[in-house]
């Protein structure tokens, strides 16, 4: 055992691998098994269908859009969480910087058709640069604005930084329509359809009735997420610069006392949560297929209340908390129509996400995998 | 035995609290030099001030000749100023190994660092023992170990401890003042600060007294020890 926890493959690759699976598979099967029960105690009062048979056929479909929407949200989430951990500050423009990333990436794609190259080339290398020039983009854009506009403030009261990243994010929403505005003369961005992207794979899974179909940009969307997490993993645990940002978050006189340059760090935080988000617009933009300036407020709100669920601050509870609250939501929007047999619909999943953010701000404040929050000394 | 570090008239403020009011001390190559004083009197803040915490407002801080007054807290590390904080300043989070590699941030060379790290196991064999565990999970004694040990990993030119001996037990703090003292036969500069002056005097070649910011007394060692102000006042002799 001691020599398999040592094995560096282990520890970056299948142990946080194992972590995704497990968190999936507890979350998806605790609803699951809810919705279920549920269902046969409200059998009886459903007359023109089997409620049970009803619940069991949607299950599948239900369940991976809320894996695809809970990895999105855990992917923004990480971005909140890193710069909390260090800064202690909840970097409100965060959402924006994920909707650039995404606009960022489906101007990509939108040149290449313009040049009449989108067509041509292999599609796996266009999503590829567009996730990357996102990142970049994205990247750099959050260590620009930390530089700008937090780190004048680094010293004064923990409201006014807040403040200025509330401003930062509207300037970005106004900036980029201006932008989009004067370039192309409209501020919507939609996607080229390229590739086969939107084709579906069809799975036989044994006990399951109906077959289970897979969106290719699902699996894409999964696919990548989950190699950014597993890099994000090794990046913190297993580099220098990893444990310099781990250091920086739980003691900063002190790292600096051991010769890290702390806004170096602090750029290289902002960076790497900026290129996830960035990472995140894209592959979101590529599941929405349509864009504007103001696209990043609920998915960026979202994944602040996965990142307060799961504890601000820890980076696997960002991961929890993003999946957690991508299933629920998937659940409540899809199920809470069955049950009340249409009279409330998919239109209330929000309310799920910001009930849980409530419920855990007035319940458990630190998060699900937080330690009790205290002022540091 | 040149001096290492020099430091001359310097004034540190906290807002706008007078804490250092015209410090100045220096540090020969080699000596163990003690900084007493009661709680508030400026100790802690004088070393602060020389590692770049707290930039000073008037004065000069030279290390080996150089002027470090005005340098980030990273870059007078590197420059080879090692300061244990007050406190310990343990990273609760990170492994044992993981504390000490961080110590040796500023060495970008991994078989050095390996020969260090075996170094300060040597001196404290608790350490290794405890080298997967987290450094919160560590007790008091072995925390400031691995305060020293942490502070050792770059060699540095000096050696600043702030109040090793800071809610330990008697026989722990006689520990690390052994271990003090054989660092400095090997050749380990230090500057130490301490509320304990009976310790801290009875290893110290010389030392200052502060009182409010202000040195009022400086001397060899021993004679601080036999000075009546120094026996009445901080080592309980009436």
């Amino acid at each position: 055992m001691k020599q398999l926890t040592s094995n560096p493959f282990y520890k970056f690759v299948l142990f946080p691998i194992g972590q995704i699976l497990a968190f999936i598979l507890g979350a998806g099967i605790t609803l699951s098994v809810l919705v279920i029960l549920l269902a046969y105690i409200f059998r009886g009062s459903v007359t023109n269908l089997d409620l049970v048979e009803r619940t069991l056929v949607i299950l599948p479909k239900v369940l991976i859009d809320g894996i695809t929407i809970g990895f999105v949200y855990a992917t923004i989430a990480l971005g909140y969480t890193m710069v909390y951990g260090v800064l202690e500050f909840i970097n409100f423009s965060h959402s924006e910087i994920f909707m650039v990333g995404g606009v960022v990436g489906v101007e990509l794609l939108r040149y290449l058709e313009a040049q009449g190259a989108l067509a041509s080339m292999n599609q796996y290398v266009v999503i590829a640069l567009a996730i990357l020039l996102g990142m970049f983009i994205a990247g750099s854009l959050a260590v620009t604005v930390e530089r700008v506009a937090y780190k004048p403030l680094r010293n004064a009261p923990r409201l006014v930084p807040l403040i200025s990243a509330i401003g930062m994010s509207f300037f970005l929403q106004d900036a980029v329509r201006l932008i989009l505005g004067l370039t192309t003369g409209e501020f919507n961005v939609i996607l080229p359809k390229f590739g086969t992207f939107d084709e579906f794979q069809t799975f036989n899974v044994p006990g399951v009735a109906a077959p289970v179909q897979l969106q290719n940009k699902t699996i894409l969307l999964i696919g990548v997420t989950i190699v950014m997490l597993v890099g994000l993993n090794y990046l913190v645990n297993g580099t220098k610069i990893g444990k310099a940002i781990r250091a920086v978050a739980q003691d900063r006189p002190t790292a600096s006392l051991m010769g890290i340059n702390v806004n170096f760090i602090i750029s290289i935080t902002f960076l790497i949560g900026g290129a996830l988000g960035g990472a995140a617009g894209v592959l979101f933009a590529l599941k929405v297929t349509r864009l504007d300036p103001f696209v990043g407020f609920f998915p960026g709100l979202k994944a602040f209340t996965a990142a307060v669920l799961g504890g601000i601050g820890n980076l696997t509870g960002a991961l929890l908390g993003g999946l957690v609250l991508g299933l629920l939501e998937s659940f409540g929007a899809s199920y809470l129509g069955v049950f009340t047999q249409g009279a409330f619909g998919a239109e209330y999943k929000d309310i799920f996400a910001f009930a849980i953010l409530i419920a855990i701000l007035i319940f458990r404040p630190s998060g699900l995998l937080g330690q009790t929050v205290g002022q540091k000394a | 035995m040149g001096k290492i570090l020099e430091v001359e008239n310097v004034h540190s403020y906290y807002g706008h609290i007078h804490a250092l009011k015209g410090i100045s001390l220096y540090v020969e190559e080699g000596e163990i030099v003690s900084l007493i004083g009661s709680n508030g009197a400026g100790k802690s803040t004088t070393l602060r001030t020389i590692s770049g915490l707290l930039h000073p407002r008037h004065g000069t801080i030279k290390l080996d000749g150089r002027d470090i007054t005005h340098l980030e807290p990273h870059l007078v590390v590197a420059a080879g100023v090692g300061h244990v904080p007050e406190g310990r300043g343990i990273f609760p989070k990170l492994t044992v190994r993981e504390n000490l590699e961080m110590g040796a941030f500023t060495i970008n060379d991994p078989a050095k660092n390996a020969e260090r790290m075996e170094q300060v196991f040597a001196l404290f064999p608790r350490l290794k023992e405890r080298i997967d565990q987290y450094g919160g999970t560590l007790s008091g004694g072995e925390q400031q170990m691995l305060a020293i040990g942490r502070g050792l990993m770059q060699h540095p030119r000096i050696l600043m401890l702030d109040e090793p001996s800071m809610g330990l037990a008697p026989v722990l703090v006689e520990l690390i003042f052994d271990i003090i003292q054989k660092l400095n036969k090997e050749g380990v500069t230090i500057l130490l600060v301490e509320q304990n002056a009976q310790m801290a005097l009875s290893i110290a070649h010389r030392g200052y007294v502060l009182q409010t910011g202000n040195i009022v007394l400086t001397d060899t060692a021993d004679k601080l020890r036999q000075n009546e102000m120094v026996q009445k006042t901080y080592l309980g002799i009436e």
